[in-house]
């Protein structure tokens, strides 16, 4: 059982704790993903904010942007899910370099490239889960990763309705890296609540 | 001139003709919408969760969040508008599985359970539904139309649907 009432409460309460977290976790996840596709990486230190569902709804881009939204559950010592985010442009830049067809600028993918965006958001979440492991030293398992592409808002109510049930705002992790072309990259991360006890508590942080 | 009113996720309004309400990608919540064709007000309501009395206490106090919750809300700002309980009916979009996780887990089947509540409740309080796209897996943009109730529902890649 959590000593926390709910999410908002802990997101509010630990958010400089929430933050770090996210920051280490995401430059993890960037250093990943560049070291295997072999890309030069200069990493902007991530965004973290606490949004209303509202602002999360647009804190990509506008709501009918189709964007690319990759969800997992986490199991282990901590249980729940997380979700990584990036616009078709990032998403369409990422598989080229994987697919090595540089000039490709179509913004539908094929199945071969929807299966390697599946294999790069299951890079990115694991290398982030990693760092979280690593700090905490917890068990904590990615599992099959699933992929949607639709409507920013609509693929953002999914955590918006998982936050929802606890109180009214959610946390979103942004980064940017890139070398010619900015890559954008968003984490939301969505432990049980009884997960935050065992997180803080594994960082010696006295909930 | 027509006038378009953009609700946002757990929002809600009520207008007349010949405005617009709508709401932009709804995924696995639930846009409902009613409508009285004699005095032509209409209202819309995009709710998240099916149930206020299944989530911790204090949670929440936006009743647009929920689908008890909201209908009933969308319903009292109709009657006060000005519309007829008899004359309104509904028409409802969205509850669409955005991810195929498996299993009974909540991102599996929230826009189901949001669908189902959202009918219980239409069905408790009497309100006819006259049009229902609920389901699948991808998002849907929704408009309702003040002149003459329509419904117009756009999703990517898919032509224009109206109920």
């Amino acid at each position: 059982m959590s000593k926390f009432e709910s999410l908002q409460e802990v997101n509010e309460k630990y958010f400089d704790v929430l933050k770090e977290i996210g920051n280490i976790g995401a430059g993890n996840a960037t250093t990943s993903i560049a070291n295997m596709l072999g890309i030069k990486i200069d990493m902007k230190v991530p965004a973290v904010q606490l949004l209303s569902f509202q602002e999360l709804e647009t804190a990509i881009c506008p709501e009918e942007e189709v964007i690319v939204g990759i969800f997992l559950g986490v199991t282990d010592d901590i249980t729940g899910s997380m979700m990584f985010l990036m616009r078709l442009e990032s998403a369409r830049y990422l598989v080229n370099i994987l697919m090595m067809s540089p000039d490709n600028t179509s913004l539908e993918f094929n199945e071969m490239e929807l299966s390697a965006l599946q294999e790069i958001g299951n890079i990115i979440a694991g290398s982030y889960l990693n760092a979280l492991a690593t700090m905490t030293n917890l068990k904590i398992q990615p599992t099959v990763p699933h992929l949607s592409i639709d409507m920013a808002a609509a693929i953002l109510s999914v955590p918006a309705i998982m936050f929802g049930m606890d109180g009214d705002s959610a946390l979103m992790i942004s980064t940017e890296f890139g070398d010619d072309v900015k890559i954008d990259g968003h984490f939301i991360l969505l432990p049980e609540l009884d997960s935050y006890d065992k997180i803080l508590e594994a960082l010696g942080i006295p909930v | 001139m027509a006038e378009t009113i953009k609700i946002g996720i757990a929002d809600i309004a009520v207008s007349k003709d010949p405005n617009i309400i709508t709401t932009l990608g709804l995924g696995s919540c639930i846009g409902i919408a009613m409508y009285d064709p004699q005095t032509k007000i209409g209202g819309l309501v995009h709710v998240m969760l099916p149930d206020s009395t299944k989530i911790r206490a204090g949670a929440s106090s936006n009743a647009a969040k929920f689908a008890d919750t909201g209908i009933q809300k969308l319903l009292d700002m109709m009657l006060k508008a000005g519309a007829s309980k008899s004359r309104i009916t509904a028409k409802i979009a969205g509850g669409a599985k955005m991810f195929e996780v498996s299993g009974s887990t909540d991102v599996g089947n929230v826009g189901d359970r949001n669908a189902e509540a959202s009918r219980a409740k239409l069905k408790a309080l009497g309100i006819r539904i006259v049009g229902d796209d609920c389901g699948a897996n991808y998002g849907r943009t929704v408009e309702l139309h003040c002149a003459d109730g329509k419904y117009v529902i756009k999703a990517v890649g898919k032509p224009l649907r109206t109920l």
